[in-house]
């Protein structure tokens, strides 16, 4: 049973395609990761699953059905698509009370949640235009997660968070997975999705180009390898007619087996620093490919180079 | 490539889940945020100040014949004729320069529920409204003890036209907040663009007649003042085709498919 499900989703906007025959599923229990740069797609197919917008092609389908046709989406779906989407002039468990009476929950579980995101009673008093965007982004986990949901969809939630945040936020992500509940959580940045989730799916210019497992995507990531004379090294590989890809920390990326570049640096005379599976070197540089070979990566390239830092 | 199990989930008890919330709870709802942010909190006690300002004045001067209950009610209702379209406006504007529609939506999918609510939540308002200026009134009234005859005279049909009134200005804000989406140029749209259409009724002659129907400083000020013929309630409905039922349906159709962002 998929608990999320985009079927070829599509979406135009001023005649160009900002997410096309986007496809993939989420199942319970799992965690996904939805990467790519910013302005790949992530939010306006996000926003569809959530009926916030019309698809111009394609089936968004949140617990078998369309979101639309869940009676009382709250509590069963808990979203956080922009943090910034609060009333300014509003206090942080008046934000929260409304939304649980909007959805029957009871108003007790206010504090109790402020208190599982590590807001204190200031913070709740406090208006939202004072809140920082870390305190911002715990309050809309704690909405999220208002009216006890099964399914968790959150868009860029890391944003914003200090280091400490996020692992607090991976280790509750991981339990709600855990207890059989369904996450899709966006990211731009590789690491903070990494971690935690089951699944990847890498969104580039609007369209999926790659989506599996960590170990899936890294089959075939190839060896890294570096050396104190790079130059040396990239010309010994070519001769040996390998594709290696310059990697951001230097050395390169090859397609071959430790054991063949091993070989190879042997021959041609390369003194080498680093050889082995490339792992999360590889995924890095499989996102960073990926992303920006996509078409219309262009405008994004700044951010791409965030992303793989 | 998951880990996925038949089973339903377990440690989650949709309690709820399963009944979608009731309008009557979405207009409490739309209620509690009109006075909950800062904006909203301090429209409405200004309303409150103003009105009272207004029967203080109206009790301690003006001649004896303006003390009683009906001129003095008159005056009480003119700050929520200002105020409670702004209230109105700000109900459905807010939500997106606030962009908290997309929670709103996000909870309530079929948006049409929610502008509903938002409708009864303004039209209950009014009424508290109402009826706190109407108590306020007749504590002026009472104080002021003028004596004159007919002190407490107020025929039913004009006390019903006043809660009309004073109901159907405050719907007037929603349709324009609803069609325009955006607080400021709704507000000033509200009060410029009816002056703009009086004053071109006035000025062009060709648009005199027309005047006539859709000029709401002709048609609807009145409806404080004596109860209306037949022709003076045709020419009214005219004006509220013009000003609540067109905004209306334009912002209905904008409040459920316009994109939020």
């Amino acid at each position: 049973m998929a608990m999320i499900e985009s079927l070829g989703l599509t979406k135009r906007l001023g005649g160009r395609a900002v997410v096309q025959d986007v496809t993939f599923r989420c199942e319970p229990g799992t965690v996904t990761g939805f990467l790519g740069p910013n302005g790949a797609g992530k939010t306006t197919t996000m926003r569809m699953l959530c009926g916030l917008s019309r698809p111009d092609a394609g089936t968004a389908s949140v617990l078998d059905g369309a979101y639309r046709d869940l009676p009382n989406p709250g509590r069963r779906v808990g979203i956080l698509l922009d943090a910034g989407a609060q009333h300014g002039g509003r206090r942080g468990q008046e934000a929260l009370g409304v939304s649980a009476q909007m959805m029957g929950v009871a108003a007790a579980r206010v504090p109790e949640l402020l208190e599982l995101v590590g807001l204190d009673r200031r913070a709740a008093r406090q208006r939202l235009r004072q809140y920082s965007l870390g305190m911002r982004q715990r309050l809309g986990l704690a909405h999220a997660l208002l009216g006890d949901p099964e399914v968790l969809i959150l868009d860029e939630p890391a944003n914003g968070l200090d280091p400490e945040g996020m692992r607090w936020m991976r280790e509750l992500l991981r339990d709600f997975a855990d207890r059989g509940g369904t996450v899709l959580l966006s990211s731009h940045l590789l690491h903070e999705v990494e971690a935690v989730a089951d699944q990847m799916v890498i969104i580039g210019g609007g369209r999926i180009v790659a989506a599996g497992t960590r170990a899936e995507l890294l089959a075939d990531a190839g060896t890294l390898v570096c050396a104190t004379d790079a130059a040396a090294l990239g010309t010994a590989l070519s001769a040996a007619g390998l594709a290696a890809r310059p990697h951001a920390d230097g050395g390169y990326v090859v397609d071959a087996e430790p054991e063949e570049v091993g070989r190879i640096a042997l021959a041609g005379g390369v003194a080498l620093t680093r050889l082995g599976p490339s792992e999360s070197a590889g995924l890095e540089q499989l996102f960073f490919d990926l992303t920006s070979g996509a078409p219309d990566a262009g405008p994004a390239a700044a951010d791409l180079q965030e992303a793989v830092r | 490539m998951s880990t996925a199990t038949a089973t339903r989930p377990h440690g989650f008890h949709a309690r709820g889940a399963g009944t979608r919330p009731s309008l009557a709870r979405l207009t409490k709802v739309e209620l509690r945020k009109m006075t909950d942010t800062r904006a909203g909190f301090w429209l409405l006690l200004s309303l409150v100040g103003l009105t009272a300002l207004v029967v203080v004045i109206s009790a301690l001067t003006g001649p004896a014949l303006d003390h009683r209950f009906q001129p003095m009610l008159y005056n009480a209702l003119q700050p929520g004729t200002v105020l409670l379209p702004i209230i109105g406006i700000l109900l459905v504007t807010s939500e997106w320069s606030q962009r908290t529609a997309m929670i709103t939506f996000a909870l309530v999918p079929h948006r049409e529920r929610v502008l509903a609510a938002k409708l009864l939540a303004s039209v209950v308002l009014a009424t508290v409204a109402f009826v706190a200026t109407l108590a306020m009134a007749a504590v002026a009234t009472a104080a002021s003890a003028s004596g004159v005859d007919g002190q407490w005279t107020l025929g039913a049909g004009l006390f019903g036209q006043m809660a009309f009134s004073t109901a159907i200005s405050m719907l007037v804000g929603v349709g324009f907040g609803a069609a325009l989406l955006l607080s400021a140029p709704a507000i000033v749209g509200f009060f410029a663009i009816p002056i703009a259409v009086s004053a071109a009724t006035h000025v062009v002659h060709a648009l005199r007649g027309v005047g006539q129907w859709i000029d709401q400083a002709r048609t609807l000020p009145d409806l404080l003042d004596h109860s209306y013929s037949a022709d003076e309630w045709a020419k009214a409905g005219v004006t509220l085709v013009v000003w609540l039922a067109v905004p209306l349906a334009i912002g209905a159709w904008r409040f459920t498919r316009g994109e939020v962002r």
